[in-house]
């Protein structure tokens, strides 16, 4: 599986890698490939408009703000 | 509703001259007494008014926004993205993606514009705490020429056919519908499709209002501590002595020196209360705040990616010349 963060690098970006880091170590996910994907125009055309957001496997699943561990475990349960 | 806040002058009176043994008439003691009141005064609002936002605001996303100005006409299309960006929360890196964004659904440049202009100025925090501290003629004023910007804004913008200088990229953008349909999968996000249970949206809420005063709280103890500071310390007419309130030079001044600033806008408001308890006119210190939080020099920064410096200049030009106009319209009307 592959997570990426997608954002322009500003602290929030940043913060939100650290608890999809997070909450991927408390699932107990194996075979996981984090990524930051910061080209612009790279994130727009996936649709994400507020950034950060979070990617899986390259479909959006979350954006607009910095989730908390708990909801982006929320998030990668499903 | 003045009658609901009072229990915050009788707490300060409480804490302050009756347990920690202040008088009134002393500096220290009239300073500490206006922390502690405007302290819990604003806190408190701050819970109330982030949360209430949060849970109404828990549907809106700006990609539902970018589908609903699509294709609306101009004048509507300012008044509505101004609207939109009163209500939305701004981080100056999704200023970018955002700018993309609309740009590639085809939206002009002017309706971009009013909403990049509205959305930094206008936020709950601001919102109570010029409502709490400077009155409500005030923040009416603030809501009013906040919006007017953005919507004047994005009437400049398309008058001088802005997007001519827009970085070549940004106007080779294809075209792209509003929802997916563009390369690959792109699945709406999560947020976008249902529609919030009441649950979801107290979560939500709960979440922005722990989210938000994590990062406010500090900023609002360091702008009320200034605030009384000056407030028992500083003479009153400091201002009218030393910088001669004037209400000419002063509002251009202000302005220039306010737009490249990077102040938080919950900061800014007590030291605004004080200069203003000192003897700045209203115009000139509204003029100010208006400038330190419409743009800032990282949000400059990172518009230089999509906007040519040309375009860049106008914009700059433009809030100059707005706000100073803003605030020599007001010093007189005042």
């Amino acid at each position: 599986m592959k997570i990426e963060i997608l954002g322009g690098g500003c602290k929030t970006c940043q913060d939100l890698y650290k608890n999809t880091e997070e909450a991927v170590k408390e699932l107990g996910l194996s075979d996981v490939e984090m990524g930051k994907i910061t080209d612009m125009q790279k994130i727009v055309s996936m649709g994400v408009l507020m950034t950060p957001g979070i990617a899986v496997d390259g479909k959006v699943v979350a954006s607009g703000r910095l989730f908390t561990k708990k909801e982006i475990m929320d998030v990668l349960k499903k | 509703m003045p009658s609901i806040l009072s229990v915050f002058t009788k707490l300060a009176d409480y804490l302050v001259f009756d347990l920690l043994k202040f008088t009134p008439e002393s500096h220290w003691g009239g300073s500490l007494h206006f922390f502690v009141e405007d302290i819990t005064k604003i806190y408190a609002l701050l819970v109330v008014m982030i949360y209430v936002i949060g849970f109404l605001r828990a549907s809106l996303n700006v990609e539902k926004v970018r589908d609903f100005l699509q294709g609306k006409g101009k004048l509507l299309g300012y008044v509505m993205a101004s609207g939109f960006g009163a209500v939305t929360p701004f981080c100056s890196c999704s200023s970018i993606p955002l700018f993309l964004g609309f740009t590639q659904a085809r939206i002009p440049l002017g309706i971009t514009m009013a909403f990049l202009i509205t959305s930094p100025i206008i936020n709950e925090v601001v919102v109570v705490l010029l409502a709490s501290i400077l009155g409500i003629k005030f923040l009416v004023t603030y809501i009013l020429v906040g919006m007017g910007a953005g919507i004047l804004g994005g009437f400049f913008f398309d008058f001088i056919k802005g997007e001519r200088w827009l970085q070549d990229f940004v106007k080779n953008i294809p075209a792209a519908p509003a929802s997916c349909g563009c390369e690959g999968s792109c699945t709406p996000t999560q947020s976008y499709q249902q529609k919030p249970s009441v649950e979801e949206r107290h979560r939500f809420a709960l979440s922005e209002l722990k989210g938000i005063f994590k990062r406010v709280w500090i900023w609002v103890l360091v702008g009320v501590g200034l605030g009384a500071l000056l407030h028992g310390v500083v003479p009153d007419d400091f201002v009218a002595n030393y910088l001669q309130g004037d209400r000419f030079w002063s509002v251009p001044v202000a302005v220039f020196l306010g737009i490249p600033l990077y102040a938080n806008a919950t900061g800014i408001v007590p030291v605004a209360e004080s200069l203003l308890a000192k003897g700045l006119p209203i115009g000139t210190t509204l003029a100010f705040m208006m400038s330190t939080v419409a743009a800032s020099f990282p949000e400059f920064m990172m518009l230089k990616q999509v906007m040519k410096v040309k375009l860049l200049a106008t914009f700059f030009a433009f809030l100059l010349v707005m706000f100073t106009m803003v605030g020599w319209i007001l010093n007189l009307v005042f």
